[in-house]
């Protein structure tokens, strides 16, 4: 804050001083020049011509996809169910396992801040480095296609987030209503039961339905790979470049995840 | 009933914020514990319920020693000492009724405690104190949806329903209006005698110390400087705990209980005032 004295003896104020003002010029100069630079390069190899084509091509394949194939939704019931609880018990799974692993990672509830909060925090990060299409990748050659690799391979990407958001909620806990029930005599079970819980659970009922919200469109994908649900269906109508089938699985995804939407919002809104 | 030798408490950053405190509290005495802010004070009643571990020094409550108790001794040892805090520490989103219970929580075991299942005595207990402090219509209502006044008498009910010996409070007012400040001391005394409880209040406001406690015990850099009677707290003895400065007007006159109380004698009607009061901001 450069003050700056008039020879009328009145003070200049200024956030700045000139040299951090000219600086932030410099700043705001390179990350210009790096946009155009970055544009260069993510431009070189671009065939211009089939970008030229792309309204004719996007044109064509949205008229093959129009109408939908309306009668194919009688195949769909199945794998739109499937799709559905693939999210549910990979969210559950991935809420029972979290949960401990939170409270492992939180520095005010961690058994020990040098030996397992470490070990819980790798867990966090590579389970979210992950994604859910890669674990399913991975679950489908090991426990073979189908359902079950889906709701691991949800579950597994899951744990990480549910973790990570709920120890954070963990640590902003307030301290003083753990000492309170902690003067009491309480032990420690329950001065998490009474003075913890209380605290945590807005969070935790928001975090496992926005992480199931998000989970019903992983779970739509995961199929692509063969773990079973809408996926799957998606994956073998487009190799048959079947578009009207195509749209209608888009159409029906599109429809479950704003049920989806709904109903978190309608669940959040009522435990918070 | 409470007796500290020689306690230390030197925190891990090599604050030293308390040296060498000894002090003895009869049973049945409410003694006020002043001093400017970081004296020590919180650390004091803390270092006794063992909140914070002291370094060195020992605590005996009723002949038996605090310091040097494991765990679980330690855990029913802290339900004799009843705790009462500045800014309430009420467990924000549990009913009146739960917080109040969670005073018997060291009495419980963990699954009765889990499911809400608490014995009928406790909860009879827990319903005859809410009586007492004046919040029996607010039983169901959750802490968060409580005032300023009330949520302290939770946390005065919550202290209570501990069968404490003797209650550890700390700047039970520094949240509170002046008047509800009153109000909460009042409360603090009348239990305090009906129950033959001891108690050590921290408290910022040295007229509201002189008016309801007895002996004032004055804390400065974590060492003891004054203990004596209330009616001793002159400007000397507060420049001593507290430093330089015009004293003549924080201390209480002997002949005007200071303003709220001129306020009371121009209502008229003096013996029903206390109860009015005591009831007054509940409705």
């Amino acid at each position: 804050m450069p003050v700056a004295h008039a020879a009328d003896g009145r003070v200049a104020w200024r956030r700045r001083t000139p040299r951090q003002d000219l600086l932030r010029w410099f700043g705001w100069f390179l990350l210009v020049a790096l946009t155009v630079f970055c544009w260069q390069v993510m431009t070189q190899d671009t065939i211009w011509s089939f970008v030229a084509d792309a309204p004719t091509q996007a044109a064509d394949i949205g008229q093959r996809m129009v109408p939908p194939r309306w009668e194919y939704m009688d195949r769909l019931w199945w794998p739109l169910w499937d799709t559905i609880n693939i999210a549910t018990l990979g969210t559950a799974l991935a809420v029972v396992l979290g949960v401990p692993v939170a409270f492992l990672a939180a520095r005010n509830t961690t058994p020990s801040a040098t030996f397992v909060r470490p070990l819980a925090l790798l867990v966090i990060v590579s389970s979210r480095s992950i994604n859910a299409l890669i674990w399913a990748l991975l679950l489908v050659t090991i426990l073979g296609p189908g359902v079950l690799a889906g709701i691991v391979a949800i579950a597994l990407r899951s744990i990480g987030f549910v973790a990570k958001l709920l120890y954070e909620a963990i640590e902003e806990i307030d301290q003083a209503q753990v000492e309170a029930v902690t003067a009491t005599g309480a032990s420690p079970a329950q001065v998490m039961d009474y003075a913890m819980v209380p605290q945590i659970l807005p969070a935790f009922a928001g975090i496992t339905v926005f992480r199931w919200d998000i989970n019903i469109r992983e779970s739509s994908v995961v199929g692509l790979v063969g773990a079973g649900g809408l996926g799957l269906q998606l994956e073998s109508s487009l190799n048959v470049l079947a578009w009207p089938q195509v749209s209608l699985i888009l159409l029906v995804v599109l429809a479950t995840v704003l049920l989806s939407e709904w109903v978190s919002a309608k669940v959040r809104h009522a435990i918070i | 009933m409470l007796r500290i030798e020689g306690l230390t408490k030197r925190y891990r950053t090599g604050d030293l914020a308390l040296e060498g405190v000894d002090l003895e509290v009869p049973a049945g005495q409410v003694m006020g514990l002043i001093g400017p802010s970081g004296a020590g004070k919180s650390t004091l009643i803390r270092c006794i319920n063992r909140l914070v571990e002291p370094s060195a020094g020992r605590v005996f409550l009723g002949g038996a020693e605090v310091t040097g108790l494991g765990r679980a001794q330690l855990r029913a040892m802290r339900r004799r000492m009843g705790m009462i805090f500045q800014e309430f520490a009420l467990v924000e989103r549990l009913t009146v009724m739960e917080n109040v219970l969670s005073g018997r929580l060291g009495y419980v075991p963990f699954w009765r405690s889990l499911s809400r299942r608490f014995p009928p005595e406790d909860v009879t207990k827990a319903y005859r104190t809410l009586d007492r402090v004046g919040l029996i219509d607010h039983v169901d209502k959750r802490a968060d949806a409580l005032s300023g006044g009330q949520r302290q008498r939770v946390g005065i009910a919550r202290a209570l329903v501990q069968d404490p010996d003797i209650l550890l409070i700390d700047e039970p007012t520094a949240s509170l209006d002046p008047k509800t400040s009153r109000q909460i001391m009042r409360l603090i005394g009348e239990i305090c005698s009906e129950r033959g409880l001891a108690a050590i209040v921290n408290i910022h406001d040295v007229g509201l110390a002189q008016m309801f406690l007895q002996r004032i015990v004055g804390l400065r850099h974590g060492k003891v400087v004054f203990d004596g009677p209330a009616e001793a707290l002159k400007p000397d003895v507060l420049t001593q705990i507290y430093g330089e400065e015009d004293w003549t007007r924080s201390i209480r006159d002997d002949e005007e209980d200071g303003d709220a109380a001129r306020a009371d004698r121009k209502h008229g009607d003096h013996a029903a005032e206390p109860e009015r009061e005591r009831l007054a901001g509940l409705t």
